[in-house]
Formats: structure tokens, sequence, C-alpha cells
């Protein structure tokens, strides 16, 4: 066995393994619900709040409730009060990556400095716009550059990189298909 | 019908801890549903041949004699050795016997088959890893007048219906079907998730060589950092071919295979496929990358390194700037899949409560310690990286004896106390 250096990220890998260690003997514990609600209020301009979910067969609530506004911007002919829900796809994607990062980082035992990504998605608004059926409405491409000064060569900081992408939910989330069914009522 | 050991299954690890049983004198069985090496005999393709070379044709007390040590067997080959070897151990074998049932009776087991039934103080499942095809429930969703197959179930490219095949899966058995299939004259699509690059040879010496003497194979499973991953990694892109050549994702695209990513789902008469195709890519080089800086460490510390070829290092893999993230069976003429997604070990003849809730044998290094005298040997990792080889088989059925016939002096104690009080 190889002792693994020590690392300070601050990432409570001690909590994440024992977590999987005892939710693989309790897979129901491992079954969550993530959800946020959402406001209309005038244009394009809504609301998001963010404060249950559900886990470890219980509800569960965050410290602090959070709000995210999102609109459309000017080129859009909107009025750019908040960024764009793609935007927010941008966002997760790197929060999920980066904090993927830190956390394989200290399990390594690497010690992270700075991480730094730029998140870009193309688009071809053509989709949304529906003046080209054969265009999609998403993105048709993501690019996510890091920048990482690590104690670690640039092949073991590559490896990390690589592994979050692996584990990443949003990562997976993004490159795969998902059934998404959306219901209404009446109020 | 009575017997002290019932071994299920005479393949390499069945022969092998039946040799191990005979030279302690303990009395046994091997139940085998066909003849010796029936997997090798009838749930493999025809190019197929081992990824060992015949160097490592080893069972405890018979090693390959042949004179092309680099080889690699094929399956005639393979059943061969293992009939020469049955044959030289006199390993009580019989044949055509299935078994239905493994249950407990007292402290001691019941084996049903479909011709009678055995009595005995322990078993030892010796069935193989690759019982059951494992196909992913995306299936479901395939147009019904596309063909499906395993590699189980394959036999060579002629007996897929004319046009394009997609193969699923990335790993020996999808890689070497999507070469032949896509030399044969189909287009082959190869969806790949992760997966595990090697070159065949490296620095002059076969992988197999460098997994051997750098002690890689020897890992014990108690070892290894993470078990669970271990069992569960796709078996290592190789071919065994007289020519000796490597088989990663560069040779299949020079070929004209087209990369996508994992299959993800099948809707609507078409495949979608993951965006990960670059990272699973990345992966693999790394990984690939680290072993040979592994290996070249050892050949250093081992005083080799003047001995061997230079230092090599290979192209990344090349993957196109927007592979396919769908393809439509019927427009892009995809007449067939190849579900080479890996297989499970079927247990569901053990009616002892000792599986998962995946259905899946619990065991310690193949002693199932929920169940006293019962015991499995031939699973991925089992005891040590090298369980599911040839040459791993001899080591693990050593340990699973030693263990059973301590086992059944135990036994043996506990009785002989009882007889007495």
């Amino acid at each position: 066995m190889t002792t693994t250096p020590t690392a300070n990220n601050g990432v409570n890998t001690e909590v994440l393994l024992g977590a999987r260690k005892a939710l693989a003997d309790e897979p129901a514990g491992a079954q969550f619900t993530w959800r946020a609600t959402n406001e209309w209020l005038h244009a394009t301009h809504t609301k998001a709040t963010v404060k249950s979910y559900f886990g470890l067969g219980a509800e569960q609530g965050h410290k602090v409730e959070s709000t995210f506004e999102m609109d459309h911007p000017e080129t859009f002919g909107e009025e750019d009060n908040a960024v764009t829900p793609v935007e927010y796809v941008l966002v997760g994607l790197g929060g999920c990556l980066s904090g993927g990062i830190a956390a394989v980082a200290q399990n390594r035992g690497i010690q992270l400095r700075s991480v730094k990504a730029t998140i870009e998605g193309d688009m071809d608004i053509l989709g949304i716009l529906g003046a080209d059926p054969d265009v999609r409405n998403g993105f048709n491409n993501v690019r996510v550059n890091y920048e990482i000064d690590a104690d670690a060569s640039e092949e073991d900081i590559e490896a990390l990189v690589a592994q979050s992408q692996k584990r990443s939910a949003v990562f997976d989330i993004v490159t795969n298909p998902t059934n998404v069914t959306v219901s209404v009522t009446k109020a | 019908m009575r017997t002290s050991v019932v071994v299920i299954g005479a393949g390499q690890t069945g022969l092998a801890v039946s040799y191990f049983l005979s030279e302690r004198d303990i009395e046994h069985v091997i139940l085998e549903r066909g003849s010796v090496g029936q997997s090798w005999r009838s749930e493999r393709w025809d190019s197929l041949r081992l990824l060992t070379p015949n160097s490592q044709s080893r069972l405890p007390g018979h090693v390959y004699d042949g004179n092309d040590p680099d080889g690699f067997m094929t399956m005639t080959e393979v059943v061969g050795f293992l009939d020469d070897y049955a044959r030289r151990i006199a390993a009580p074998v019989r044949s055509g016997v299935t078994v239905t049932s493994v249950r407990r009776r007292g402290s001691a087991y019941q084996v049903g088959t479909d011709d009678g039934t055995w009595d005995a103080d322990a078993v030892v499942i010796a069935t193989g890893a690759c019982n059951t095809p494992r196909i992913p429930a995306v299936a479901e969703g395939l147009p019904d007048d596309v063909v499906q197959v395993t590699p189980a179930d394959y036999r060579n490219p002629d007996l897929l219906p004319e046009g394009g095949v997609l193969v699923v899966g990335a790993s020996a058995s999808g890689a070497q079907i999507a070469s032949e299939v896509q030399r044969s004259g189909r287009q082959v699509t190869l969806a790949v998730g992760e997966h595990v690059r090697v070159p065949r040879t490296y620095r002059g010496r076969d992988l197999m060589w460098w997994m051997e003497v750098t002690g890689r194979l020897d890992e014990r499973y108690d070892d290894v950092d993470d078990i669970v991953r271990a069992r569960h990694l796709p078996s290592t892109q190789l071919v065994g071919t007289p020519e000796r050549v490597s088989l990663d994702l560069n040779t299949l695209t020079a070929e004209g295979v087209r990369l996508a990513g994992r299959l993800a789902a099948v809707t609507n008469g078409r495949a979608q496929f993951s965006g990960s195709l670059r990272n699973v890519a990345k992966l693999a080089d790394l990984k690939e990358r680290r072993l040979l800086e592994f290996f070249d460490e050892w050949a250093v510390e081992a005083g080799l390194d003047g001995a061997l070829g230079p230092v090599e290092r290979y192209e990344p893999t090349r993957i196109e700037d927007e592979p396919p993230l769908s393809a439509d069976f019927a427009a892009d003429g995809i007449r067939s899949v190849v579900w080479a997604t890996g297989y499970l070990a079927d247990h569901s003849f053990v009616d002892i409560d000792v599986l998962d809730r995946k259905g899946q044998l619990k065991h310690d290094g193949g002693v199932v310690t929920a169940s006293p005298g019962l015991y499995r040997i031939g699973l991925p990792v089992l005891r040590r990286r090298k369980s599911t080889f040839i040459h791993g088989a001899g080591d693990d059925a050593r340990d699973i004896t030693e263990h059973l016939a301590g086992y059944l002096a135990s036994v043996a104690v506990d009785e002989a106390e009882c007889a007495v009080g």
C-alpha cells in the first residue's frame, strides 16, 4: 500500500467515502430528489427559488433559501434583468466539475492553489426561433477550459479533470438524454 | 449419491480445484453441464484466441509445451489443453450433468441436477464469470427489425444481416468484433463507454508478460484500493493474433469504424450517444500512460532497462471534432446490434440466502462466509487480479482448497465431539 500525501482543499472526503460505503448497503437512502420552484415576473423575467430537497430518506432543507432571477438580453429584445437560463446550465456544469476536482484532488492528496474555469456553450438560435427545423434548440457544443495551479504534474492534473467529469452529475445531465415530464394544472 | 465435495463446472478453475482436492485425498466429483471447457467450446466466436500468450497457459501440474510461447491459443486449442489436463489429473468429471439447485441440508449441502441428487459436505461453484450477457435496458427501445446478438452467440460477420452494424461496448469483445465486422465490408459504429487501452506488446515484450513480472496480476483482492471498481473494470482492449497487433480505438478508426459515445438511449428508431466520448478516451489514454510509466520504473529497478526495447508512448486517441450524438437505424441502414456490454455470473441455481440485491454472490475472496462450506472460484479479481486468467486458476484453487480442507476438518471434529457427547 502506498501512503497518500495529505492535502487540504477543505473537502470532507471522509464523509463522502463513508456515505459511499453506507449507502451501498442502504440504497433507498441514496434516492435524492432535488427541486426548484419558478415564478413568472414579467415578460421573460422569472425568479427561481431553491430551499428544500429530499434525501437520506427524509425531507432536507438548505441552511438558506436562494433565489435566482433569469431573463433574456437586449439582443433578444428583452430587458436583461438577469442572465439567461442557459447560462445557469453553464454555471451548474462549472460548479459541478470544479467541486469534483477539489474532491478528487483531496482524495488523491493533491493540494490545489487555484482552479479557474471558463465554460462556453455554442448555440445556433435559429433553433429556438423555429427558423430552421434542422437546428436543435440546445447547445451544439460545450467547451470547458480549466486553468489549475496545484502541487502535481500536468498529467496528474489532467487526470483530476478527467475523473471529475467521470463522476459529475451535471456533466452526465448535459451529455446524456433524460426523460422529462412536464405537467400542468389550472390554478 | 454422496461425496465429500461437489465441484460445479469443469473449466480451468474447476479442474484446478480438483487437482488440489486429489492432492489432499479429498473425495469429490465435478459436475459439468456439457464437456470439459464447455464455455470455451460453445460460447465463443470463430476468430477468438486467448488474450494471454501460450507461455501463460499454465495450470497446476500442466504447462504449455509447444514451440510457440508467444502465440495465442484458438478456442479449439484451449479446449484441447483443458481436455489434456482433465485426463492427466484424472479429474472425476461427470459430463452432461446440469446443476439445477444448491441447497443446505443441516450443515451439509444437497446439489440437485437433471441426473439425480448429490449430498456433499462442501460445494465449489466454478461455473465461470461469463454466464449471462448483460444487455442494457435501452435495448427495449430497438426497432423490431434490428437483429441483436451478444458475444456469446456471435460467430462471424457473415451471420449478421447485410448493412450497418452498431457494436455497443469497446472492451476486448467489442473492439475485436467491431474490427472484423468492419473489415468484412460492413460499416460499424462503435459506441464507446469506459474502456481500458493497452498495447499488445511494449518495449518488445507482451503486455501480459509485463503484467505478470511486475506483480500487477498477483495483486490481492484485499490489497486493491477499490475492489468494487476492480471487479467491474471492462476487459482490456486486447486481441490475440499471430501478428501480435495492438487493437485500440485508433486502430479501429484507421479501419473505418466510426466512434460514438456510450449508447445512452434508443427512442423512435434512433440511438442516442453520450457526449462523453472525449473524456472516456482521455481517461483511457491517461491510464495507459500511467501503466507504461509503472512498467518503465519497474524495468529500471529490476535492472532490465537496458535489456528491453526503447520506451514507447502512443498517440492520444483520435476523436473527430463532432462525434455523432445519434444514429437513425432506418435512415442510416443499421441492421444489427452487437451487445458487447459485459456479462453477469449466474447464481440463480443457488437456493441459499447468499446473493446481494443485484443477484450477485456475496463472498470474501471466494469463501461464502454466510454459508460455511460453500465456495466460488473464477470471478473477476476473486482473490487476485489474475483470478479469471488461465494461469490465475492455480493460486486461487490452492487457497480455496486449503480453506475447504480446514473446513472439512473442523466439521469432522464437531461431528466427533457430538458423537462423544
